[in-house]
């Protein structure tokens, strides 16, 4: 004990233990970092030097050509064309943005895109938050009155109903005067009254007879309200849909795509692991045929086809072919995807349910579908991603997006330029780009947000 | 006995109030799910039918007020227009059929380049992103995520209208050791002259395959039964190759190659790749390979690291573990998805009709704008596409039905 005690006393021992030393210099900092990530090995430095090279070059090129080299204002031609115009032409992308952005879009009108523009940021951006509250109602909202202002806003609205049986429930597609059959009308609009009723009527053994009645009339009355809101004249002026173009154009085909391919994928999705063998067999068919051909040869049935097999002398607005094609084609590979997500749903889930007495819609409504949808988030993120980028092919059927936009820029006199091609298309492929990297980002911070650890 | 037969009729008696013990239980029709099911059934043949029949009836219809008639027999008419690439002879005396086979002809070679193509790039490049060096990894990533993230057929149009245009002239085109040039004009490749008895070469090769699968086939026996390795990869790249050569040499070299030359405005001989098909293929291979990196490097990182470190424990030198025991097991998640990439760059190379590469879609789009006969020309179109998928498809079944893992 005392030992201890004068050993303790000794000036030269340590009473308190010495601050840890720093690590040496080439296991830590910069230097360490690069030591151990660049330069392990002799073969991994080569490595290391060659790829950087090629990087910095890359990188090099490309600030040359788009910032140091590139034109940034002029009137025409002349200022892109010269000894020290190797760079991009972004005079004539400056000139040309407001067609980029609106197509042939009316000047005067312009200002009804932005507001639909910029209406659609503001309620899609807290729908993307999860943090923020009041999903619901911004739900309804997007998916509910937004499509209309949308409608109203970029064709104008007051359409005419005079002839009640020619107004669709396809109003949404932006066409105003659809001369279809009568028959074909009638039989949509129907589907759209007396589906929600049906189905409110089922939901009425669980929740109350007056509840639903209540609902069905309000459906009922929300679709005259809504003709009566399409017919109303708001003093805009009519913009056809052959006007419209550039990234407008890309976004309507790929928001309307995405909308529309969700619940028809879902329907599919649910047909073909449906027990009765025709609604199965119609819905392999139906997926496995557009999943097996090119979208191409869907857009030129779409455009070339489609309105053969209509009656007689009916006109059939183009872009609505075009979405039509874009969305059943997306719907299949939607199906897909969500039957993912119903196959890794284990079956003791639908047994529960059947056990509590639920309906099959109950059950796949409340227990499965919700599962099943949240598993597959990013499949369908990722086929929004694709179905985005295929957007350009409507391009092929002469469809002003933007890239066919860009294109024609191309061939304007006034700004032909050994750049103008190169200028068009990095300004094309960047919106692109920015836009499905964006959503890809978007998709895993989702997953991670969804990610409950309980994943098997 | 007595309490027995009570509680029997107690049980039976309670049931009958509720469903009837003798007779099928009282639901209304319409909830039974069997009435149910038949009626839902029902319902959507009737509307196919409907919709169906409704649909022929109109298209006949249109078809008569246009006076176009159905039918295959345009196939046999002149088709009057050239194609700008074609592996069979061709001209513009030719049928629409004809055309049509030049099509289907063009679009399995471009899918046929790209997909070797882009498997090597993706490969290359799922293994890099993995890499442990940051800056391989790194740039791996950045070629993957500005690949994949734009359109394809913006990147077919920077190939075509910037990159290749940029290229010098055939003049002055950038050759790989005199063999292969490029210029604005394209590709172009030595021109393969079969000689006498150049068939033999082919016969070597089948020749070779067929005797590198039993080397494989005695070396596992030999393994098996006396513990020693064979090098059987080595041995088989030589019989590959050296057969075939030796067949060549054998015969007198009767493969000759005309070598492309350089005039003064344009490539004498040799075989051109018109600037379309380059650009088609480039951006092809440069698209799908983005795609298939991500799924090897997904492939790979599939296994699990327990699996290496067994077999190092078992005394596996790295390089036969990844051999060995990663690499299979890899490929059983990454085939599937990779049959579907090379699926859908079959389709995608329909995206041509942009800039007149005539493939299935270019050169069926010509016939169907001059001749009217769009139901047929699509019809084509959608039996090709939907034969090679559902051809994938069925091997690809098969082949996962044998690379599956065999549980209890």
């Amino acid at each position: 004990m005392s030992d201890i005690h004068s050993q303790r006393d000794l000036a030269y021992v340590r009473t308190e233990e010495a601050p840890a030393m720093p690590a040496p210099l080439t296991v830590s900092g910069p230097i360490g970092w690069m030591r151990e990530n660049l330069f392990p090995t002799p073969i991994n430095s080569l490595m290391s030097l060659i790829f950087g090279a090629l990087l910095l070059y890359v990188i090099w090129i490309t600030l040359e050509w788009s910032v140091f080299n590139a034109v940034w204002s002029g009137e025409d031609r002349s200022a892109c064309i010269g000894d020290g115009a190797h760079g991009a032409c972004w005079a004539m992308a400056r000139a040309k943005f407001g067609q980029w952005m609106y197509g042939f879009y009316p000047f005067t009108e312009r200002w009804r895109v932005d507001v639909v523009g910029i209406v659609g940021v503001l309620a899609l951006v807290p729908m993307m938050m999860p943090s923020l509250p009041y999903k619901r109602i911004n739900g309804i909202f997007l998916l509910g009155i937004y499509p209309i202002l949308t409608l109203i806003l970029l064709t104008g609205g007051n359409f005419d109903i005079s002839f009640l049986p020619t107004i669709t429930v396809n109003i949404d597609t932006g066409e105003s005067s659809l001369n279809w059959s009568v028959w074909m009308v009638a039989f949509a609009f129907v589907l759209a009254i007396v589906v929600p009723i049906l189905f409110l009527g089922f939901v009425a053994k669980i929740i109350s007879p007056i509840i639903s009645a209540i609902a069905s009339a309000a459906i009922a009355g929300g679709v005259a309200l809504l003709l009566i809101i399409m017919s109303i004249d708001f003093g805009l002026p009519y913009v056809e849909t052959s006007k419209w173009g550039g990234l407008l154009l890309t976004l309507v085909v790929a928001v309307t795509g995405i909308v529309a391919s969700l619940p028809i994928g879902v329907l599919l999705a649910l047909g073909r692991r449906s027990n009765m063998p025709v609604v199965k067999l119609f819905s392999v068919a139906f997926i496995e045929l557009w999943r097996g051909v090119p979208l191409i040869t869907v857009l030129f049935m779409a455009s070339v086809v489609l309105p053969l097999f209509l009656p007689p002398g009916t006109s059939f607005d183009k872009l609505l072919r075009a979405l039509i094609g874009v969305a059943l084609f997306s719907s299949a590979y939607m199906a897909e995807v969500v039957r993912g997500g119903l196959q890794a749903i284990p079956k003791g889930q639908t047994e529960a349910a059947q056990a509590l007495g639920l309906t099959y819609w109950q059950n796949m409504g409340l227990i499965t579908l919700p599962q099943a949808l949240k598993l597959v988030i990013p499949g369908i993120v990722n086929s929004f991603i694709g179905l985005f980028k295929d957007t350009v092919l409507v391009g092929i059927i002469g469809l002003y997006d933007l890239l066919l936009i860009v294109q024609a820029a191309n061939t304007d006199q006034k700004w032909v330029a050994p750049q103008t091609h190169s200028t068009g298309f990095f300004f094309a492929a960047a919106v692109f780009w920015i836009f499905c990297f964006g959503m890809s980002r978007y998709s895993m911070f989702m997953e991670r947000q969804l990610d409950t650890g309980h994943k098997n | 006995m007595a309490l027995l037969r009570s509680a029997q009729q107690g049980e039976g008696s309670s049931m009958s109030v509720t469903t009837g013990v003798d007779g099928p239980p009282k639901v209304a029709f319409f909830n039974d799910p069997k009435v149910r099911s038949i009626g839902v059934q029902a319902i959507l043949i009737a509307v196919i039918i409907f919709f169906g029949w409704q649909m022929v009836q109109n298209t006949l219809a249109n078809l008569e007020r246009a006076n176009i008639a159905s039918g295959w027999g345009f196939l046999d008419t002149t088709a009057g227009f050239d194609l700008s690439f074609t592996l069979i002879p061709y001209s513009e005396s030719s049928t629409y059929g004809r055309a049509i086979t030049v099509g289907v002809l063009n679009t399995i070679l471009v899918a046929f380049c790209g997909i070797i193509t882009a498997t090597i790039i993706g490969f290359i490049v799922g293994v890099m992103r993995l890499s442990k060096n940051w800056l391989v990894a790194k740039v791996a990533e950045i070629y993957i995520e500005i690949a994949r993230n734009v359109p394809l057929l913006v990147q077919m149009f920077i190939w075509y209208k910037v990159v290749l245009a940029a290229l010098p002239s055939p003049r002055a085109a950038w050759s790989i050791g005199d063999t292969i040039f490029l210029s604005n004009r394209g590709i172009t490749i030595p021109k393969f002259i079969w000689g006498d008895g150049a068939w033999m070469i082919g016969v070597a090769v089948v020749a070779a395959i067929a005797g590198i699968v039993m080397l494989k086939k005695w070396a596992h026996k030999r393994q098996e039964a006396t513990g020693e390795q064979f090098p059987v990869f080595l041995t088989s790249l030589a019989i590959l190759f050296g057969l075939p050569l030796l067949t060549y040499f054998a015969l007198g070299a009767p493969v000759e190659f005309e070598f492309a030359e350089q005039g003064n405005f344009n490539l004498r001989g040799g075989v051109g790749l018109v600037p379309e098909f380059a650009a088609l293929y480039f951006a092809l291979s440069v698209y799908t390979a983005s795609f298939i990196a991500e799924i090897v490097r997904s492939g790979i990182l599939a296994v699990n690291k327990g699996q290496t470190e067994a077999s190092y424990a078992l005394g596996l030198r790295p390089n036969p573990a990844l051999r060995l025991v990663v690499i299979p097991q890899a490929m059983r998640v990454i085939i599937p998805p990779l049959a579907s990439q090379y699926l859908n760059l079959t389709k995608n190379s329909s995206l041509a009709v942009a800039i007149g590469f005539p493939e299935l879609v270019a050169a069926g789009g010509t016939v169907m704008n001059q001749s009217g006969q769009a139901v047929e020309i699509i019809t084509i179109w959608m039996a090709v596409y939907l034969t090679i998928s559902l051809l994938t498809s069925a091997f690809m079944n098969w082949f996962n039905a044998r690379m599956k893992l065999v549980e209890r």
